[in-house]
C-alpha cells in the first residue's frame, strides 16, 4: 500500500499516526484511572463508572451553557472550571452512592457489579429524563477546535495534546496521593486488612467513602474532556466501559503502573492494526490477543507480589 | 359540630357534585357528537381489531429507552403529531384514533415481544414503528403470523419486501445512488473511502455505493473501513484519509460513533469546505450531538431536509415545534415516521375498511399530497416514490438543499447488478 507514496509523505503520516497512538493511549489512562482506584485499590467492580463519566459530561455542557448566556466573554476558559465541576459532581455522587450502596457490599465483592449495573441503569434514565432522550451538543472555545500544524505535512489535534496533558497532570497527582501521601498509605492499609487497619486507628468508613469519591471524581474529569472528542447522551457512558475494564483487568488490578502499561500496549497495537487494517478486524486481533496474554497470565500484567 | 350543620356544609357540595354526575354522560355524548359518523364497525372490522364506533386503535411502537431513544425520540413525536392532526380533522372512517404505545427499549428480542402484545391482546389496526433493521428483522415474523401492519420510517438497506410492511423510508438505491451521481459530477470525483459502522445497512449500502462506483461510473473506491458500533477513537483512520486523499469521504458511520468521528475529523485539521464529504447517517438529530461547527461543508444524501422551502414543509415544522417545542430539529427520519398515520388513513378510506389484508391490497397507488417532503405514492412494493435530495451542513445545524432530483425516484428493494 506505500508503494505510490513518497518517502517525506510516508514519514509524516508515521509520525501523525504515533500521536494517534499517544493520544488513544491518554484516552485509555484517563478512562481507566478512577477505575483502577475504585476496582483496583477497594475491589469493587463499579460498572457505573461510564455513568459517572457522562455525569461529568453533562456538567460540561451545563457550564458550557451557562457561560454562553451569561459570561461570553470568559467562555474561552470555560472548559478549566467545568473539569473542576464534574470533579465535584461526580465525586458527591460518587460518595453518595457509597454511603447508600456500596458499603454495605464490601464483603460481598461479587454484589457490587450486579448492585452497581443496576445503579448505571439508574443513572442512564435519570440523565434521560432530565437532559432528554437526544445527544446535547457540548460547544468548545475556539482555540480548543482544529490542529496545531507542526510541519507543512504533520497536523496534530489540539484537543488531542489537551487529554495528553490532562492524563499526564492527573497521573501525577493520583501516583502522589496513593503511594506518597498518608492518605493513601491509610487507603492501601484498609484494602489489605480491613480490620487491623481499624484497630490502629485509621477511620476505614471515612476512608473508604474518600477513595470512592476521588474514583468516581476522576472519572467525571474524564468524562468532562472527552466531551471534546465523543458524543454526551445518556448511554454514552457505555461506550467506554468495556475498554476500562479491559484496561484494568489487563494491567493487573492492583497496581496503577500495570494500568499505565496496559493503557500503552493496547493503544498502540490498536491503533497500529488499524492504520493496516479495517477498524473491526483491529478491534478482533488486539482483543484476541489480550485474551491469549490474560491466559498466560491471569493475574495480568503488574501484579502484586504476594504469597497464597 | 352537630349533625344538622354539617349537613347544612355537605349539601351544596353535595348538589354540585350530583350536578357534575348528571354532566357525565352528557360529556361522554361529547365524543359521539364529532365520532362516530362512520360506516358501521361490522362493515369495516371483520377481522376482530380494536375498533369500535367511536375509536379505532393504533400501536406506537419505539425505544423509549435505551440507545436508541436518541434516534427513536423524534419519531414517536413526529407519528403522534400525525394521528392528532388526523383526529382534529375528523379521525379515520369517523372514527378517533387511539394510541397504544409500547417502548422497545433498543432491544430486540422486546421489539417482538411488545409486537406480539400489540397484535394480540390489544388487536390494534397498524403499528407505526421500530427504527434500526435490526428491530424490524425482529418484528417481521411476528407482522406476517399475525397479520399485522408496520409502517417503518427509517431509510434503510432494502432486499426485503412484505405484505404486512409499508417502508415510508427510502431503500438504499433510492438514497444513495443519485446523490453519488450528483457529488461525482458536481466536484469531479475520482476516487472514493467508505467508513462506516459495522453493521448490516452500512455494509449494504456500501457495497451498493461500490457497485456503482466501480460498474457504472468506472471510478475508484480507494478504502472501505468499518468499526464496531460504539467505536470512539477515528484518529488511525483519519490519518489513512490524509496519506490516500481521497476526492470523496462516503460514511455510514451511527451513533455516538458517528459524533466522535466528525468531532476528530475537525480537530485533525480536515476542512470540509476542502475535503469533500458525503454522509447518508447524518440528519439534524445527529447534527444537534456532533455540533454545527463540526460538521458544516459536509453534505448529506437525504430525501428530507427541515429546511425544505415548500408549504406543507412549512406547516409541519410550526407545527412540530408547537407541539414538542421551539428546539427541536426534524430529520429525514422524523419526516417519515410524520407519513404513516396519513398513509394508513389513506389507505384505509380507499379500501373502506381496517381489515389488514384489504389495507394491505389497497396501499400500492396511495397518495399523500401533504407530505413535508412534497408529493409521495406508495410502490407495488410497499415502499414509497420519493425524491433524493443532497444538502449542506451549516453551522447552525441545518441543511442547504443544494440538489434535488427533478423526478421521482422509483424503489428497488432488490436491485438487480448491485448485489
Amino acid at each position: 500500500m506505500f508503494g505510490d507514496y513518497s518517502i517525506g509523505d510516508l514519514g509524516s503520516i508515521f509520525v501523525m499516526q504515533g500521536f494517534a497512538g499517544l493520544i488513544l493511549f491518554s484516552v485509555y489512562v484517563l478512562m481507566a484511572l478512577g477505575l483502577a482506584i475504585i476496582f483496583g485499590q477497594m475491589g469493587v467492580i463499579n460498572m457505573a463508572h461510564g455513568e459517572f463519566m457522562i455525569l461529568g459530561a453533562y456538567v460540561t455542557w451545563l457550564t458550557s451553557s451557562a457561560f454562553q448566556h451569561y459570561l461570553p466573554a470568559l467562555f474561552p476558559g470555560y472548559f478549566f472550571l467545568a473539569m473542576v465541576l464534574a470533579f465535584m459532581a461526580s465525586g458527591a455522587l460518587g460518595m453518595l452512592v457509597e454511603w447508600g450502596l456500596i458499603r454495605h457490599l464490601y464483603k460481598r465483592p461479587l454484589d457490587t457489579l450486579l448492585a452497581t449495573w443496576g445503579l448505571s441503569l439508574i443513572l442512564q434514565q435519570t440523565y434521560r429524563s432530565v437532559f432528554g432522550a437526544r445527544e446535547v451538543g457540548v460547544e468548545l472555545p475556539q482555540w480548543m477546535l482544529g490542529s496545531k500544524q507542526i510541519t507543512d505535512t504533520i497536523e496534530v489535534p489540539i484537543n488531542g495534546i489537551f487529554v495528553m496533558c490532562l492524563t499526564v497532570l492527573i497521573t501525577i497527582v493520583v501516583a502522589y496521593v496513593m503511594y506518597k501521601s498518608r492518605w493513601g498509605r491509610q487507603v492501601r492499609a484498609v484494602v489489605q486488612n480491613r480490620i487491623m487497619a481499624g484497630a490502629v486507628g485509621i477511620n476505614t468508613e471515612k476512608v473508604d467513602r474518600y477513595t470512592f469519591g476521588l474514583g468516581c471524581g476522576i472519572a467525571g474529569v474524564a468524562g468532562s474532556a472527552f466531551t471534546m472528542i465523543g458524543s454526551t447522551g445518556p448511554t454514552s457512558g457505555q461506550l467506554y466501559i468495556v475498554d476500562t475494564f479491559l484496561v484494568v483487568v489487563f494491567g493487573g488490578a492492583a497496581s496503577l503502573i500495570g494500568t499505565i502499561a496496559s493503557a500503552f500496549s493496547i493503544s498502540q497495537t490498536q491503533s497500529t492494526l488499524e492504520f493496516f487494517m479495517s477498524g473491526s478486524m483491529a478491534k478482533v486481533l488486539t482483543l484476541l490477543a489480550i485474551v491469549g496474554i490474560l491466559m498466560l497470565r491471569p493475574q495480568g500484567l503488574f501484579a502484586l507480589k504476594v504469597r497464597k | 359540630m352537630s349533625d344538622e350543620i354539617k349537613r347544612g356544609l355537605q349539601s351544596p357540595l353535595r348538589r354540585k357534585l350530583l350536578m357534575g354526575a348528571a354532566a357525565l354522560p352528557a360529556m361522554a355524548l361529547l365524543p359521539r357528537l364529532a365520532f362516530g359518523a362512520g360506516p358501521p364497525t361490522a362493515a369495516v372490522n371483520t377481522t376482530g381489531l380494536a375498533v369500535t364506533d367511536t375509536e379505532v386503535t393504533v400501536g406506537i411502537l419505539h425505544s423509549a429507552t435505551g440507545t436508541m431513544a436518541i434516534s427513536e425520540t423524534g419519531s414517536i413525536q413526529a407519528e403522534k403529531l400525525a394521528i392528532e392532526q388526523i383526529n382534529a380533522m375528523g379521525g379515520v372512517l369517523g372514527r378517533k384514533i387511539k394510541v397504544i404505545q409500547e417502548d422497545g427499549a433498543s432491544d430486540w428480542p422486546t421489539f417482538a415481544e411488545k409486537a406480539k402484545k400489540l397484535l394480540v391482546n390489544d388487536k390494534v389496526a397498524s403499528i407505526m414503528g421500530c427504527w434500526t433493521s435490526a428491530s424490524r428483522k425482529a418484528v417481521l415474523p411476528v407482522m406476517e403470523q399475525y397479520n399485522g401492519m408496520l409502517y417503518y420510517p427509517t431509510f434503510y438497506e432494502g432486499l426485503e419486501q412484505s405484505k404486512n410492511v409499508i417502508y415510508t423510508g427510502q431503500e438504499a438505491t433510492q438514497q444513495i445512488l443519485a446523490g453519488i451521481d450528483w457529488i461525482t459530477k458536481e466536484k469531479n470525483a475520482k476516487s472514493f473511502y467508505f467508513i462506516g459502522s459495522d453493521y448490516i445497512w452500512p455494509r449494504t449500502s456500501n457495497k451498493i455505493a461500490r457497485k456503482h462506483i466501480e460498474n457504472f461510473l468506472k471510478l475508484k473506491v480507494v478504502g472501505e473501513e468499518y468499526f464496531p458500533l460504539g467505536h470512539t477513537q477515528f484518529n488511525s483512520v483519519i490519518n489513512k484519509l490524509k496519506l490516500t486523499k481521497p476526492d470523496v469521504i462516503f460514511t455510514d458511520v451511527v451513533g455516538g460513533s458517528n459524533v466522535a468521528f466528525y468531532k476528530q475529523l475537525k480537530a485533525a485539521g480536515i476542512d470540509l469546505a476542502k475535503q469533500t464529504l458525503l454522509t447518508i447517517s447524518v440528519t439534524e438529530d445527529e447534527i444537534d450531538g456532533i455540533g454545527g461547527e463540526n460538521i458544516a461543508g459536509a453534505y448529506a444524501c437525504m430525501k428530507y431536509f427541515q429546511s425544505l422551502k415548500n408549504e406543507n414543509n412549512e406547516k409541519f415544522v410550526a407545527a412540530f415545534k408547537k407541539m414538542w417545542g421551539d428546539k427541536t430539529v426534524i430529520g429525514d427520519v422524523t419526516q417519515a415516521a410524520y407519513l404513516g398515520p396519513w398513509l394508513w388513513k389513506a389507505t384505509v378510506e380507499k379500501a373502506g375498511s381496517f381489515d389488514v389484508d384489504k389495507v394491505a391490497a389497497a396501499s400500492p397507488g396511495i397518495e399523500f399530497k401533504g407530505a413535508p417532503e412534497g408529493y409521495v405514492r406508495i410502490h407495488e412494493n410497499h415502499h414509497l416514490w420519493s425524491k433524493t435530495r443532497v444538502g449542506k451542513a451549516k453551522l447552525d445545524g441545518q441543511f442547504d438543499m443544494v440538489f434535488e432530483t427533478a423526478d421521482l425516484i422509483q424503489p428497488d428493494p432488490f436491485p438487480k447488478g448491485y448485489q
